[in-house]
């Protein structure tokens, strides 16, 4: 009885994304019938066939599975170092309640400048090598790390503290045994907004100054005017793109408390 | 009788500065000592970390130079046609996707997983589309507002209260009446918010695009700074830039009354 009623429950819960997904095929079809007739040049969007099948040269003669772990190198150390520096500047804040008066606006200010355009100035200061990229990545993707590890840690459920006070714990052990590990769920939402800021920060730097992984690949293949290319090349940055969101959510998901 | 008089305000001898302002005074001073030292010591190569008198210098002689102002007006253009653009459309695809619960799970996880991709390598299809003037860096700059705009007036849209939507109804108001009368009054805060995202896109897209490929504009005159190693002037501009983008997305909260919502 129970499979009968369910059953065009699950099928009204998939229509949406089945008219989602129909609606972009459509899209593309028409596109390529488009592109095809002669009504968009194809000089100027080449038809999504021609795309599709530019994935394979991207693989076979432009390595971009080595350009892929390249720019997941670079995430990877700014991670580390958004994380590190992030979480420890949060936990300081947060202990000098002053230093966090004093600074908590000011980094919330700084979330908000926009950092990526002062890249001239880190290619002067660190060169035209990954290190500006790096740290690109990392001075756009901190203040939501150190903004989120204050709120992870203040907002520490006030029963949990005198739980750990009445078992007599010190200073560290309080922070590591309960405030830490309370705010871990917040704070990894600060770690997420600073990896995607990274990363965005990250593929836009390398396409700007011609250097590292993916976005100098998608400049390279622009400025050799390889049109199907090009179109690929973003089409996998965004598959990218997409896919580490994605998988950030999960982690997410799985740190978030039960209710 | 007793005497009534005028309740004085005592004097209490509170020191002149708050801890927060004097720990922040010092802040900047020991950052401004360190910059300096930093400067003189030579560690650096010459002009990475200029002076703050040169900086101060290339600041005055930027903000008397009338050609800057040209630049930060095609700049200022450009961000506004795009928030224009970018922000008219979000709003639209917003109230469609926050107004319909089907549109909504059809469309709208697209939007959302498409929004965090980096705009910045479109610019080369965006070159294609619309030349290397200053088309280009609009459209750039109304990609990177759109998705903000757009899912933010979603997400505010479902929050509407729903007694405020069953009286619209009950007084049988037309789509285009609930929309004016009923949509966008409630849902001021949600869209400023999303305008003010949004205009944070835009800036940085249509900066990256002048300074990828432009002969005007403001992110045009900081890569010509760079390319002839102007470091003080490059300092002052983006100085400069930054109080001007935080002032701005300031400026947009305090015009929404979202520091109003803050304090109460």
């Amino acid at each position: 009885m129970t499979t009968v009623v369910s059953r065009p429950r699950a099928a009204s819960a998939y229509l949406p994304r089945l008219v989602g997904l129909a609606t972009v095929i459509l899209a593309l079809l028409l596109a390529e019938a488009i592109i095809r007739i002669g009504w968009i040049s194809q000089f100027i969007v080449p038809p999504p066939s021609e795309i599709a099948a530019s994935f394979a040269r991207l693989f076979l003669e432009e390595h971009i599975v080595h350009r892929f772990f390249y720019t997941v190198g670079e995430c990877l150390v700014a991670g580390v170092m958004i994380t590190v520096c992030g979480v420890g500047i949060g936990v300081l804040m947060h202990r000098v309640r002053l230093l966090q008066q004093a600074c908590e606006t000011w980094v919330a200010a700084l979330a908000s400048a926009p950092f990526v355009l002062a890249y001239p100035l880190f290619m002067v200061i660190f060169g035209r090598n990954a290190w500006t990229i790096i740290m690109m990545g990392f001075v756009s993707g901190l203040p939501p790390v150190i903004l989120k590890t204050i709120e992870g840690i203040s907002g520490t459920r006030r029963v949990l503290v005198n739980v750990g006070r009445s078992f007599n714990l010190t200073g560290s052990q309080q922070f590591r045994k309960i405030l830490f590990p309370a705010a871990m769920p917040t704070i990894f939402v600060g770690v997420r907004l600073g990896l995607v800021f990274a990363l965005i920060n990250i593929v836009g730097t390398e396409f700007l100054i011609n250097f590292g992984g993916l976005g100098q690949l998608i400049n390279d293949l622009a400025e050799r005017y390889d049109l199907g290319g090009t179109y690929a090349a973003i089409c996998f940055v965004i598959l990218v793109s997409v896919c580490f969101f994605m998988a950030l959510e999960q982690v997410e998901r799985w740190l978030r408390p039960v209710d | 009788m007793v005497k009534t008089g005028r309740l004085t305000r005592t004097s209490a001898a509170g020191p002149l500065l708050s801890p927060v302002t004097l720990l922040r005074i010092v802040l900047v001073l020991a950052l401004l000592a360190i910059w300096e030292l930093l400067a003189r010591s030579g560690l650096l190569y010459r002009d990475v970390v200029p002076s703050l008198v040169r900086i101060a210098r290339a600041l005055g002689s930027l903000l008397s130079d009338g050609g800057y102002y040209y630049n930060l007006g095609v700049t200022a253009g450009e961000i506004g046609i795009a928030l224009l653009i970018g922000g008219f459309s979000g709003i639209a695809v917003g109230l469609l996707l926050g107004g319909n619960r089907f549109l909504a799970k059809a469309f709208e996880p697209y939007l959302y997983y498409l929004g965090p991709t980096p705009k910045i390598i479109f610019f080369p299809v965006m070159i294609m589309w619309f030349g290397v003037g200053s088309e280009s860096k609009i459209a750039l700059g109304t990609l990177s507002c759109f998705f903000p705009i757009a899912l933010n007036v979603a997400a505010g849209m479902r929050q509407i209260d729903t007694v405020l939507i069953r009286v619209g109804k009950s007084f049988r108001a037309t789509t285009a009446q609930m929309v004016r009368k009923i949509y966008l009054p409630a849902m001021r805060h949600p869209i400023i918010n999303g305008v003010r995202l949004g205009f944070g896109f835009a800036l940085i897209g249509t900066l990256l695009a002048e300074t990828k490929l432009s002969n005007k504009g403001i992110g045009f005159l900081i890569i010509q700074a760079y390319s002839t190693f102007d470091m003080p002037r490059m300092y002052a501009m983006l100085i400069v830039l930054f109080v001007l983008a935080i002032g701005a997305n300031a400026a947009i909260g305090r015009l929404g009354g979202l520091d109003a919502i803050k304090r109460t």
